[in-house]
């Protein structure tokens, strides 16, 4: 047990920024994105690889954060729901679960937003079927997803538009 | 009232925060020099400590301390009762049992606490817990609820002669002479088993104590920030002015997040103390389905007494409610069950029974439905199964009993959950019925389409039913409003908030007073340091109960306003108008002065205030109502099943609504559809397994079912209004009306779409494979 407490330096970029921290390997990349660089904006609803809250984008392809060590993303590109927009300057996709009322608690909402945001790239003219399927990874207590779906395809006409 | 904003799909004024990662949840309050702490939890579900031994924990590197109950010492006392006194119905019988913050001699349930580590970091806690070693002495396990009500059965609490926490009789009429007059008996018995919230963010507390100034911070996720303020001040001997208790943002409450006290609840802010130094617990999903409360146990044995017209002549219902190891919530959740198992309709005679069992299983308090759904699905499968066997349409059978509109206030002479008269306030029943048989097309289905789909194999069945939902009880909640030197509006109130949109349907109802835009309206809730009255979110009050306080202090508000304006531009009242943040005279435009200038004046530097007036623009209001509306609401529904897989496909979702006055459709939208995705988890997929020890087979997300995007259908929302004539708003609740009728819409269409089957379904939750086991019995019976 005494051997987890090495630590390993680790150089990461995260929405844009380089960070460099000696970490324990064991460290989850969820924890060190939320306690570690206090991003706190990423989510844990289960720990456990189930509810998507905790996804984020490494390299482009979402990520669940509670199954990864942070170690494992050495040098690599991660984005969290932070990088997407800003209050005042909304992404498109949050633009569209702003109107569209995409949200109630916001718990599940960081690790829908890098989900969808991923898969409007790959798939920019969705149908609802296509989107439920895209979000089927991602438990949301709140909603019954009929609004994530609208604000989804919101976003796409959005996109498409711009 | 002309409404120029309340009523309005408003976007939220939350949103920006919580789409962009900068709302601050519990788990996010990083503190220096923060400590964390870690449960050790009980694997048995009933059994005696014969010894505890923490020493080889307390040597392990960065564990700063462990603590047992005997550590504790007399500050290891349970948790206050959280509605007391029981209510004053005639021989009620009421045993009150609390749970304690660590368990010293006796495990009542699985996941029961009994030390806890602190530690550097959360991982070195987790670490320190395999450390520690426990004896056991395992005790005979009290897990099914009917047999804990056996002369034999093990007791869950050794002071007691048996396991009985609660019994208490409700009449209404007479039903022994209705029964005897009536053409028809019909009896049955139903089983509905438990279920979990499973908000997406787990429990957590995070306490800090100054030393210095003797102040104590604590954010906890719960629902009721005010009265744990005020519990941990009794608890810890300190002022309440130097308790703050803040409950930001929340992810999810649905009801659990509102237990006083949680055995956390109470340790995590003592060991701040004691430890002087911040200390943080973050549940984890595990946790949460083992030590977060539950719902939904209760097995009923029911007659129904109906004419040969299927006229209702009364109805006798004998429940028993699993409470499990505890009963700090006292008898809200099988109280509201009685007050719900006459639904919507006029039942003259009415005798209902309750007996509450302890079990060795976790704590049972309200979950959204709060013992709603149980009434709802024992009345409507009764009338399914009175339809069938009167041979009357199930639709002409309900619409023959529903309360009829001029029949409000209806007085049913019993008592609710709050132990106040069960009335009906308003309402129009009928018309919702017709409203959702026509928007779901119900002639022409069960005329042409389904007669098509019978013909080509298919099963496709269709169920319509209605449900009540009492709503928006006392005692009372209340909200300061001000105009700030800005011109903005601040407001206050001590409500939580867990993802309901009140920062944005409370800003249109003050907004709609004071003639400001919406964004122009902050709402605080749920900070003891900025409002410190009031009870909480809970049994869909929020909108009625603040939401009227809000409405009282802004219309309180808008009279000094315009009382300063008339001054200040030599008009009268009546000719000013509150419009864009200014107060203008009407038909003078340039008379006009902003809310900015106003506030100013009415906070003067110098000169004097006037003698019995009050500084500032600025009022607090209460609102307690004597007995909260009630409202109504059909669902209808059209699916699909494959009878060799059960596996369902949902055509149609319909969901018809009125409860009064809406503030916010869009917010209302969402709340239903939460609701019926909770119904339908709780109809078909989500169902806790206990084995015969008590023990959880099921505590995880692989594990437990929740309804996930691909199963959810596309729900048609419909609107009635009927203003509720108990306040000003003529608002009623309906936080929690998505799920209640869920379960008996889903059981009525399933044995609709398998009607070639015979089946009758009494009981919830199913799942593919129960259906299947029902359906294969009761068609080779
Ligand atoms: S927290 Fe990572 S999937 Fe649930
Ligand atoms: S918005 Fe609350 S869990 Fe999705």
């Amino acid at each position: 047990m005494e051997a987890t407490t090495q630590k390993i330096e680790l150089s990461v970029t995260v929405n844009g920024t380089r960070y460099e921290r000696a970490i324990e390997p064991r460290m989850l990349l969820s924890d060190f994105l939320r306690h570690e660089i206090e991003l706190t904006g990423t989510h844990v609803g289960c720990e456990h690889g189930v509810c998507g809250a905790c996804s984020v984008l490494m390299d482009g392809e979402p990520v669940r954060s509670c199954l990864m060590f942070a170690v494992q993303t050495q040098g690599r590109e991660i984005v969290t729901v932070e990088g997407l927009g800003t209050v005042d300057a909304l992404s498109p996709v949050q633009q569209a679960f702003h109107e569209a009322h995409g949200l109630q608690c916001g718990f599940c909402t960081p690790g829908i937003l890098t989900t969808v945001t991923a898969f409007l790239e790959t798939n920019p003219n969705p149908s609802e079927e296509e989107v439920r399927e895209a979000i089927s990874g991602n438990l949301c207590r709140c909603t019954g997803y009929q609004h994530i779906v609208d604000a989804v395809l919101l976003a796409a006409k959005k996109k498409q538009a711009s | 009232m002309d409404k120029r904003l309340i009523g309005k799909r408003v976007v939220r004024n939350e949103d920006p925060r919580l789409l962009t990662g900068q709302a601050q949840y519990v788990d996010d309050v990083n503190l220096p020099n923060m400590a964390h702490a870690a449960m050790f939890r009980s694997e048995y579900a009933h059994a005696r400590i014969r010894s505890i031994d923490v020493s080889k924990a307390r040597a392990h590197s960065g564990v700063i301390a462990v603590y047992t109950a005997e550590d504790m010492g007399a500050d290891c006392y349970p948790g206050p009762p959280l509605v007391s006194p029981p209510p004053t119905v005639k021989d009620v019988i009421f045993n009150s049992r609390r749970q304690v913050p660590l368990v010293k001699d006796k495990i009542r349930h699985a996941g029961e606490i009994i030390a806890v580590v602190i530690a550097e970091t959360r991982y070195i806690a987790e670490d320190a817990l395999d450390l520690i070693e426990i004896e056991y002495e395992p005790l005979p396990v009290v897990a099914d609820i009917e047999k804990a009500l056996e002369p034999n059965s093990p007791l869950v609490h050794d002071d007691l002669d048996s396991n009985l926490a609660a019994h208490l009789v409700q009449k209404k009429g007479d039903y022994e002479s209705a029964r005897a007059s009536a053409d028809v008996i019909i009896q049955r018995r139903f089983t509905i088993e438990r279920g979990t919230a499973a908000a997406m963010e787990n429990r957590g507390i995070v306490a800090q104590w100054d030393a210095k100034s003797e102040a104590l911070t604590v954010w906890d996720t719960t629902q009721a920030p005010i009265p744990i303020r005020n519990g941990l001040a009794a608890r810890l001997g300190l002022s309440e002015s130097k308790v703050r208790v803040i409950a930001p943002f929340i992810g999810g409450g649905f009801g659990p997040k509102i237990m006083m006290f949680y055995s956390e609840e109470m340790l995590v802010p003592w060991l701040a103390i004691k430890l002087n130094r911040p200390v943080k617990w973050i549940e984890d999903r595990r946790e949460n389905f083992y030590a977060t409360t539950q719902e939904r146990g209760q097995v009923h044995e029911v007659e129904m007494a109906f004419t040969r017209d299927g006229k209702i002549l009364g109805i006798k219902d004998d429940f028993i409610h699993d409470t499990g190891a505890y009963d700090p919530y006292g008898l809200t959740t099988p109280l509201n069950t009685q007050s719900h198992v006459m639904g919507g309709y006029d039942i003259p005679n009415f005798t209902s029974e309750f007996r509450v069992a302890f079990t060795n299983k976790t704590i049972v308090t309200p979950m959204r439905g709060a013992g709603r759904p149980h009434g709802i699905y024992v009345i409507e499968r009764m009338m399914d199964i009175a339809a069938k066997e009167l041979g009357i349409d199930r639709v002409e059978i309900r619409r023959r009993n529903l309360i009829k509109p001029d029949a409000f206030p209806y007085e049913h002479g019993i008592i609710d959950q709050a132990f106040a008269p069960l009335i009906f306030d308003s309402g129009n029943y009928e018309a919702v019925l017709n409203e959702t048989l026509k928007a779901v097309g119900y002639e022409k289905f069960i005329k042409e389409e389904q007669p098509r789909y019978r013909a080509e194999g298919r099963r496709v069945g269709i169920g319509v039913l209605p449900f009540i939902e009492t709503t928006g009880v006392g005692p009372y909640e209340g909200a300061r409003v001000t105009v700030e030197a800005s011109g903005k509006i601040a407001v206050a109130t001590g409500v939580g908030t867990q993802g309901q949109g009140h920062f944005t349907s409370f800003a249109q109802v003050v907004a709609e007073q004071l003639g400001v835009d919406v964004t122009d309206v902050r709402i605080t809730t749920g900070d003891s340091a900025h409002f410190n009255w009031g009870t909480g979110t809970f049994a869909s009050r929020g909108a009625v109960v603040a939401g009227n306080a809000m409405h009282a202090a802004a219309t309180m508000v808008r009279k000094k306003i315009l009382k300063l304006a008339s001054k200040v531009l030599n008009a009268p009242e009546e000719e000013l108008e509150l419009e864009d943040g200014m107060v203008r005279v009407a038909d003078i435009p340039q008379s006009s002065i902003s809310l900015s200038d106003l506030a100013a004046l009415a906070n003067p530097l110098r000169g004097a205030v006037e003698p019995g007036t009050e500084p500032g623009l600025e009022a607090t209001a209460y609102y307690g109502p004597q007995y909260g509306p009630t409202a109504f609401g059909v669902h209808a529904m059209i699916a699909e099943i494959d009878p060799e897989t059960m596996m369902i496909k949902i055509l149609r979702y319909v969901v018809t609504e009125d409860c009064g006055t809406i503030l916010n459709p869009l917010i209302l939208e969402g709340q239903i559809h939460g609701g019926v995705a909770l119904g339908l988890g709780n109809a078909y997929y989500e169902k806790l397994h206990f084995d015969e020890n008590a023990q959880l087979l099921n505590a995880s997300f692989m594990d437990y079912l929740l309804v996930g995007s691909t199963e959810m259908p596309r729900i048609e929302v419909h609107h009635l209004e009927t203003r509720s004539p108990l306040n000003e708003l003529g608002t009623k609740g309906v936080g929690e009306a998505g799920a209640i009728p869920v379960p008996a819409l889903f059981a009525q269409t399933m044995e609709d779409a398998l009607y070639d089957y015979n089946l009758e379904i009494r009981e919830t939750p199913l799942n593919p494979n129960r259906l299947f086991e029902i359906a294969r019995k009761e068609k080779t019976a």
